[in-house]
C-alpha cells in the first residue's frame, strides 16, 4: 500500500551525500503517503462500507433505515432481473474485448511510427475521446433513430432498422457505440508502449533477415505484453461501470436487454427507491470487479521487475 | 534537502488548496435574480411551463426584493430522481414540484413536508380558487400536502386530420374501429399510432384507458388500495391482450421500443405525417404548438376521447392522467424561506399575469372561473375541449405510475415493456405485479 515498501531499492552511481543515499535505500518516508492514503479512507473505503452496512437494511431513501438482516440479499438473488443483468454485463463484456483489443493493438502500432500523414490520422481518431459518454449517447441515438435518423436521412433502407429497439440488434449495436468511444484511448496506451520499444531491436531482427510480420509478432507483440494488460484490465473492469452511456442510449431496454449490472443498480437504487437491494447489488459488482482485476493482474506473472528487454 | 520530498510535500499542500476551493465553489451557486444563498428556492421541470414559472418568479423578486425566490429548472426524468435524493438527504427545495400520489405519500410518511391544512383555513381565497376534484390530489389522510401550481392534464387521443382525410377515415368511437383503422393506415403507408415507447410512461396511458374503459375505475382503485390479487382482475388481462392484439395487427409505429417521449420524437411523428394518432397528455400540445406552430394554427390536429370497449362498465367521459402537478413546502427549509414560499403561493401564483402565461403556452390552468380567458384565446378549441373533459370527467385517475409507491411503480412500466414487446403474457404480467402489492 505504501510507496516506501514498492520503490525498487537500488544503488545508484557514485558521487552522492550519504543522506540522499540513505533516502534512496528506504525509500521516501512512509508519512508521504497520508494524503493519499487519508484520501482513500475517506472516498473509496468508508463509501464501501456504508454500502455493506446498507445491503443488510431496508431503505427508501426517505425514511429511516431499517435493519433488516438479509432480505435485501434475498430479494437480489433470488430476482431473474439480476441473473439477466449479469449475463448481459458478461456478453457486453466478452464482445467489447474481442472487438476493442485488435483495433486498438494494432491502431496503436500504426499510429506510432512517425509519419506526418500517421501523426495526423491519430489526431482524427482520438476526437471520440474529447466526447462525454452522454454527448456520445444522445449523437447516436440521433443517428439510429428508426424515423428521424441517417437511414431515412439519407434514403438508405439497410440504415433504417430499429437498431434500439430491436432485442436481438441492440446489444451489438451498444458494442458498437462503446468501441467508437473507447478505442481510442486504448490506441493512446497501445501508442505509449509501441514507442517505449527500443530501435535497436528492430535493427537487429532487420539484420538477422526477420520481415515486417515476424517483427509484429516475435518483438512488437511480446514486448507490449504489460500494455496489453493493463488495456485490458481497463476494457474488462471498466465495462462494469458502463452506465452513463447506456443510460441515454437504451436506458436498459427495450425490456431488460442492456439493463447490465451497473444500470440495474441504478434502477434499483434511483427508480424504484429500493437502497437495500441496490447496494446488495453495488457489493457484487465491486466483488466481481476486484476479482476480475486480480485475475488479470495474475496473467502478468508474479515477478513483475523481469526485464522485457533481455538481449537489448 | 532531497527534491523529491520537497516536490512531493509541495503536491499535497496544493492537492489539499484545490479541494478546499473546490468545496468553497460548491457552496454557492451564481446567484439568481436577486436571490441570495438563505432564499427560498424552487425547482421546476424544463418544457411546456418553463417560461411562464420563469416569467411568474421574475416578476415576484422585481416586486419582493427581500424574499427573492431562486428558481432551478430539470428534465422530467433527471428531476424525479434527484429531487427525492436531496429530500432525502435533507437539501431539498423550499418549494417541491411534484405530481401528488404515491411519492407524496412516501415524504408525508417520512415527515419532509409540512402539513398546509392550516395555510388553507387561513386563505379561504386560496382553497376557492382551485377546481376542488383537483385540490382533493394533494390530500393525504385528510390533511392537504401539496397545492395544485399549473395546468390539467388529462390524456387524450390526437390525431392529424390530413391523413385522416387521405384515406377517408373518421377518429375511431369504439375500440372495434380502431382496430379495423390499423390494417387501411397501413396499406397507405402511414403508422396508425406513434408512441415513446422507450419512456415507458407512455405505454402506461393504453393500459390505464383500456382498464378504465372495459372494467372502470374501481379496478385500479383495488390496486391501489393494495388488495391482494388485485392485478389478476379480468379488466386488467383483457386490457394487456389488447394491447398485445394491437401490437400483432402492427398498430405502433416500426421501432416504437427506442423513440423517447422526453425528446418529443414520438409527437413529431404525429405533425409529420408518419403517425395518424397518438395517446399522449394534453401537455405535447404546448410542445407541437411551439415545435410545429403551422401545424397546430391551421387546425390539422385532431383530439378525441379514448374510444369505447363494447361491454365494458366504464364512463367514456371518465379521464386518466395528472390532475395538475403540485408545489409541497420542505418541512427542512427555514421558517423565512416558508413564509416567503407560501406568500408567493397565495400571492404570486394564479394571479391574473400567471394564469393568461399559462393559458398563452396553450394549457388550462387548474383554477376556476377562466372560461371567458379560455375562449379568448387562439387555441381556444383545445383549451375549452381539455377544460370541459377535465371539469366534467365522473372520475379522473391519477397516473398510475405516480398512484403507486415507487417500487410498485418501477416494476409495472418495466413490466408492461414487456407486454408491448411480448416477452410476457397478461398471465405473466398479473402474478409478477401481484408479488409487488404492499411493497
Amino acid at each position: 500500500m505504501s510507496t516506501a515498501t514498492t520503490t525498487p531499492r537500488r544503488e545508484l552511481g557514485t558521487g552522492r551525500t550519504a543522506g540522499t543515499r540513505r533516502t534512496l535505500e528506504k525509500g521516501p518516508s512512509g508519512w508521504l503517503a497520508v494524503p493519499a492514503l487519508a484520501f482513500f479512507m475517506l472516498f473509496a473505503i468508508l463509501p464501501l462500507l456504508g454500502v455493506l452496512f446498507l445491503s443488510f437494511t431496508s431503505w427508501d431513501g426517505l425514511g429511516e433505515i431499517r435493519l433488516d438482516g438479509l432480505s435485501s440479499w434475498n430479494t437480489v438473488l433470488a430476482d431473474p432481473v439480476t441473473g439477466n443483468a449479469l449475463l448481459v454485463t458478461a456478453k457486453i463484456m466478452f464482445f467489447s474485448f474481442i472487438v476493442q483489443a485488435p483495433i486498438s493493438l494494432l491502431l496503436g502500432v500504426f499510429t506510432a511510427a512517425s509519419q506526418k500523414y500517421r501523426a495526423a490520422l491519430a489526431v482524427l481518431y482520438f476526437v471520440p475521446l474529447l466526447l462525454s459518454s452522454a454527448a456520445v449517447a444522445i449523437a447516436f441515438k440521433a443517428l439510429l433513430d428508426p424515423n428521424f435518423g441517417l437511414g431515412p436521412g439519407l434514403g438508405l433502407p439497410f440504415l433504417a432498422q430499429d437498431w434500439l429497439g430491436n432485442s436481438d440488434l441492440v446489444l451489438f449495436v451498444v458494442v458498437f457505440v462503446i468501441a467508437w468511444q473507447f478505442v481510442p484511448f486504448h490506441t493512446l496506451i497501445y501508442q505509449g508502449g509501441v514507442r517505449q520499444i527500443p530501435a535497436s531491436l528492430y535493427e537487429a531482427a532487420q539484420i538477422d533477415g526477420a520481415g515486417r510480420i515476424q517483427q509484429f509478432f516475435n518483438i512488437t507483440l511480446p514486448q507490449l505484453k504489460y500494455t496489453m494488460i493493463t488495456s485490458s484490465t481497463l476494457m474488462v473492469v471498466g465495462s462494469l461501470a458502463y452506465f452513463d452511456l447506456i443510460f441515454v442510449l437504451t436506458a436498459g431496454g427495450p425490456g431488460y436487454s442492456t439493463r447490465l449490472l451497473p444500470l440495474h443498480m441504478y434502477l434499483t437504487g434511483f427508480k424504484a427507491n429500493d437502497m437495500g437491494a441496490a447496494s446488495a447489488l453495488g457489493v457484487i459488482l465491486v466483488v466481481i470487479g476486484l476479482a476480475l482485476a486480480l485475475f488479470l493482474q495474475r496473467l502478468g506473472g508474479k515477478n513483475r521487475n523481469a526485464s522485457q528487454l533481455e538481449g537489448a | 534537502m532531497n527534491n523529491l520530498k520537497l516536490r512531493t510535500a509541495g503536491m499535497a499542500v496544493s492537492a489539499a488548496a484545490l479541494s478546499i476551493s473546490l468545496v468553497a465553489c460548491g457552496s454557492s451557486g451564481p446567484a439568481g435574480t436577486g436571490a441570495s444563498a438563505d432564499s427560498a428556492t424552487m425547482w421546476g421541470l424544463t418544457g411546456g411551463d418553463q417560461p411562464v414559472f420563469q416569467a411568474s418568479v421574475e416578476s415576484w423578486n422585481k416586486s419582493h426584493p427581500d424574499s427573492a425566490i431562486k428558481l432551478d429548472f430539470f428534465a422530467n426524468d433527471a428531476y424525479k430522481t434527484k429531487v427525492r435524493t436531496a429530500v432525502g438527504a435533507g437539501q431539498g427545495p423550499t418549494l417541491v414540484y411534484g405530481w401528488g400520489g404515491g411519492v407524496l405519500k412516501s415524504y408525508v410518511d417520512a415527515g419532509q413536508v409540512d402539513d398546509l391544512t392550516g395555510f388553507l383555513k387561513e386563505n379561504p381565497d386560496v382553497q376557492s380558487r382551485y377546481l376542488p376534484s383537483i385540490l382533493e390530489s394533494g390530500v393525504i389522510d385528510g390533511k392537504t400536502y401539496a397545492l395544485p401550481n399549473n395546468k390539467v392534464q388529462p390524456v387524450v387521443l390526437y390525431y392529424n386530420k390530413e391523413v385522416f382525410e387521405k384515406i377517408g377515415a373518421e377518429p375511431p368511437k369504439t375500440w372495434d374501429e380502431l382496430m379495423a383503422l390499423v390494417p387501411k393506415f397501413k396499406a397507405a403507408g402511414v403508422a396508425p399510432f406513434s408512441l415513446g415507447g422507450q419512456s415507458k410512461w407512455p405505454d402506461l396511458m393504453w393500459l390505464e384507458y383500456l382498464v378504465d374503459r372495459i372494467g372502470g375505475p374501481e379496478v385500479f382503485a383495488n390496486i391501489a388500495a393494495n388488495k391482494p390479487d388485485a392485478w389478476s382482475d379480468p379488466a386488467v388481462i383483457e386490457a394487456l391482450t389488447k394491447i398485445q392484439e394491437l401490437v400483432d395487427a402492427g398498430g405502433f409505429i416500426n421501432g416504437f421500443s427506442s423513440i423517447a417521449a422526453d425528446s418529443n420524437a414520438d409527437q413529431a411523428l404525429l405533425y409529420t405525417g408518419k403517425a395518424a394518432m397518438i395517446l399522449q397528455g394534453s401537455w405535447i400540445y404546448q410542445g407541437m404548438k411551439k415545435d410545429a406552430a403551422d401545424f397546430v394554427s391551421s387546425g390539422k390536429l385532431g383530439y378525441t376521447p379514448f374510444p369505447t370497449v363494447e361491454g365494458g362498465k366504464g364512463d367514456p367521459a371518465n379521464v386518466v392522467g395528472n390532475p395538475s402537478n403540485f408545489w409541497s413546502v420542505s418541512s427542512k427549509a427555514t421558517e423565512e424561506q416558508k413564509k416567503t414560499a407560501l406568500e408567493y403561493v397565495k400571492d404570486g401564483m394564479f394571479n391574473d399575469e400567471n394564469v393568461q402565461g399559462l393559458i398563452d403556452s396553450g394549457a388550462v390552468p387548474v383554477v376556476t372561473g377562466i372560461e371567458d380567458k379560455l375562449a379568448a384565446s387562439p387555441d381556444k378549441d383545445f383549451l375549452t375541449y381539455v377544460y370541459g373533459m377535465a371539469k366534467d370527467a365522473p372520475d379522473f385517475t391519477l397516473s398510475w405510475d405516480q398512484a403507486l409507491s415507487p417500487a410498485q411503480g418501477d416494476a409495472m412500466l418495466a413490466n408492461l415493456d414487456q407486454i408491448f414487446l411480448k416477452k410476457i403474457t397478461p398471465e405473466q404480467f398479473a402474478s409478477t405485479m401481484n408479488a409487488t402489492i404492499g411493497k
